[in-house]
């Protein structure tokens, strides 16, 4: 009895031996970094460390939302989300139901890998050959306005084109990779419903709407929980690559105020608590959803 | 059974409404191919539509020529094959303990780590720590902070739990294996589609990094690829070769169309391995959507 008490606390300090490594950089990757915020209420020093440095409490805050600049920039990174969802969140659904419509496998599997290529192309690519594709000179969009009697319209040079060009870019990039979730959810719906509802005399866009939604639809609702609780979120990279002097006001999102304060002025602590704030706008977002789908929908994620 | 009339109707609109997907999915990357093979006048005056124009190598010879793309690849392929073996090991590290129902305080240990994907220190906090550590400027900046991605762990914890019989883990420490080679011997032999998605992603989130470069890295030496791309595709710092002002204005062209050849350059490798990996995607995303 002993002796096997002995063997299993042994191969359960092998399981605590194999966790460490993880353990460790999971503190100092993201948890040091948690206790790092206090920064955003003070007056960071180096030499001093972050306990050392004054308290300044919530003058960053403060500096932060007394700007109608930055008021812009909130604007900007909430509509730039609100504009991806709105039109980009039903086109992977409408892919995958496309994709399960069609008829002849051969075609289907060429168009179903064909849509996922884009995800894998990175953002500074898609950036440069949006860049190459809308100029005002050469790009080939413009040169096709051209033809048709149109004037060529400087897309990344205006703030009038930046979240079009921002949103329909992902869409072209992400749509076909997202909607690999739907295909599957698709799948797994019982092929006796079709049946069932093509005695009944449903044509297929009757069985569409009444067989293929409601059996993904508490994969839609899941993920658009999920989307919604991201508002906040959107990628650094794009919008920091497609920034430019004369596209400016519609580019700027928190993220990139918080790199350019950050890491390029130094100003760690209003950066940091510009993050904070962004931060907790999305954990705020996601708790409030996931609980409003717990209680409407029975679907959450904890 | 004969279809009637109106499924045929049906069958064309979705056969039509595809062909139209694949158009605008497939164009602007055909596009991309036949520009890097054309004569730069014939792409910069709007020549081009379904074939090259011009047909010719020297944007590829251009793209070869430039010691700065050298030396972005050979930084980009160090770093996704150091950072992916790492991913890799530190990913299974934590997802197989985990995944354990024997292991301590796991509710606990596995709060504390999904916890990370809702909420975290930001930017700042975060490049405050590399620095402390010492590690910017260093190759270490380009692997060590991204060691781990939570979803991905989650998704290889979800595998073991959900596709790997707990029987034959009990079986494997019946016969008197130890944890390790459970692990070694049992557990990932049997997880290899899981283990080719995660490479995948993996890899792939190493060879487009740029925000980590951007942030961490001063030393020329030492950029990947990506930034190499972003200072010649979006800043134009090409630097025209050779100093013979006669030849300035072709290479001055070749260098626009030289865009369209480094695009390629830049995305075949990771293109090269999809195939490949291709066939695991659903069963892998599948997996991943199952909540842990």
């Amino acid at each position: 009895m002993k002796k096997s008490f002995r063997k299993r606390f042994f191969s359960k300090w092998q399981l605590i031996v194999m966790f460490l490594i993880p353990f460790i950089w999971y503190i100092v990757f993201c948890y040091v970094p948690m206790y790092g915020i206090q920064l955003a209420f003070r007056n960071y020093n180096p030499r001093l460390g972050y306990l050392g440095s004054p308290w300044v409490g919530l003058r960053y805050f403060k500096q932060f939302f007394s700007s109608y600049y930055n008021i812009d920039i909130i604007w900007n990174t909430v509509s730039i989300s609100l504009y991806s969802i709105i039109f980009g969140f039903p086109i992977p659904i409408l892919l995958a139901i496309i994709l399960n419509e069609l008829p002849g496998v051969h075609f289907k599997k060429v168009l179903q890998n064909l849509t996922y290529v884009p995800h894998f192309i990175s953002v500074v690519v898609l950036c440069g050959m949006l860049y190459l594709f809308l100029s005002p000179q050469y790009g080939v969009l413009n040169t096709f306005l051209n033809f048709l009697g149109f004037e060529s319209i400087g897309f990344l040079e205006s703030n009038k084109y930046f979240k079009a060009v921002y949103v329909l870019s992902d869409i072209w990039q992400e749509s076909g990779w997202n909607s690999v979730i739907y295909i599957a959810a698709l799948a797994g719906i019982d092929p006796e419903l079709y049946e069932a509802a093509k005695i009944d005399g449903a044509g297929r866009l009757k069985r569409i709407i009444h067989v293929s939604l409601p059996g993904i639809a508490p994969t839609i609702v899941t993920l658009l929980i999920l989307r919604i609780g991201q508002v906040m979120t959107i990628g650094f990279e794009k919008a920091y690559l497609l920034q430019n002097n004369l596209n400016i006001r519609s580019s700027e999102i928190i993220s990139t105020l918080v790199y350019k304060q950050g890491i390029l002025q130094g100003s760690y602590g209003y950066a940091t608590a510009v993050g904070l704030f962004n931060s907790v706008i999305n954990l705020a977002l996601i708790i409030l959803t996931n609980r409003i789908c717990k209680k409407y929908f029975e679907i959450s994620l904890w | 059974m004969k279809k009637s009339l109106n499924d045929r109707i049906f069958d064309y609109v979705i056969v039509f409404i595809s062909v139209l997907i694949m158009i605008m999915v497939a164009y602007p990357l055909y596009f991309v191919i036949i520009a890097s093979f054309s004569k730069p006048e014939a792409v910069l005056s709007g020549q081009l539509t379904f074939l090259p124009v011009g047909f010719n190598v020297k944007s590829y010879q251009m793209v070869f020529q430039e010691p700065q793309i050298w030396i972005g690849y050979r930084n980009t392929l160090i770093y996704t094959g150091l950072g992916t073996v790492i991913n890799l090991l530190l990913t299974t590290l934590c997802a197989f303990p985990l995944s354990r129902k024997d292991m301590p305080y796991r509710t606990l240990l596995t709060f504390l780590v999904s916890f990370t994907m809702l909420f975290g220190g930001g930017m700042i906090p975060v490049y405050l720590v590399v620095k402390n550590l010492g590690i910017t400027d260093s190759i270490w900046a380009m692997v060590i902070p991204n060691a781990l991605n939570t979803y991905n762990m989650l998704v290889m914890k979800n595998y073991f739990q959900t596709s790997i019989p707990g029987e034959l883990q009990e079986a494997a420490s019946i016969d008197g294996c130890s944890h390790f080679q459970t692990l070694i011997h049992v557990v990932l032999p049997l997880s290899k589609p899981i283990l080719a998605v995660i490479t995948l992603f993996y890899a792939v989130q190493h060879w487009n990094a740029f925000f980590n470069a951007i942030i961490y890295l001063r030393n020329e030496k030492l950029y990947p690829l990506q930034i190499v791309l972003r200072e010649i595709l979006l800043q134009n710092s090409l630097e025209a070769v050779g100093g013979d002002m006669t030849g300035m204005y072709e290479k001055v062209m070749q260098g626009e169309t030289m865009k369209y050849a480094l695009i390629i350059v830049a995305s075949v490798p990771i293109l090269i391995f999809y195939p490949f990996v291709q066939k695991y995607f659903t069963k892998g995303i599948m997996v991943g959507a199952v909540k842990g």
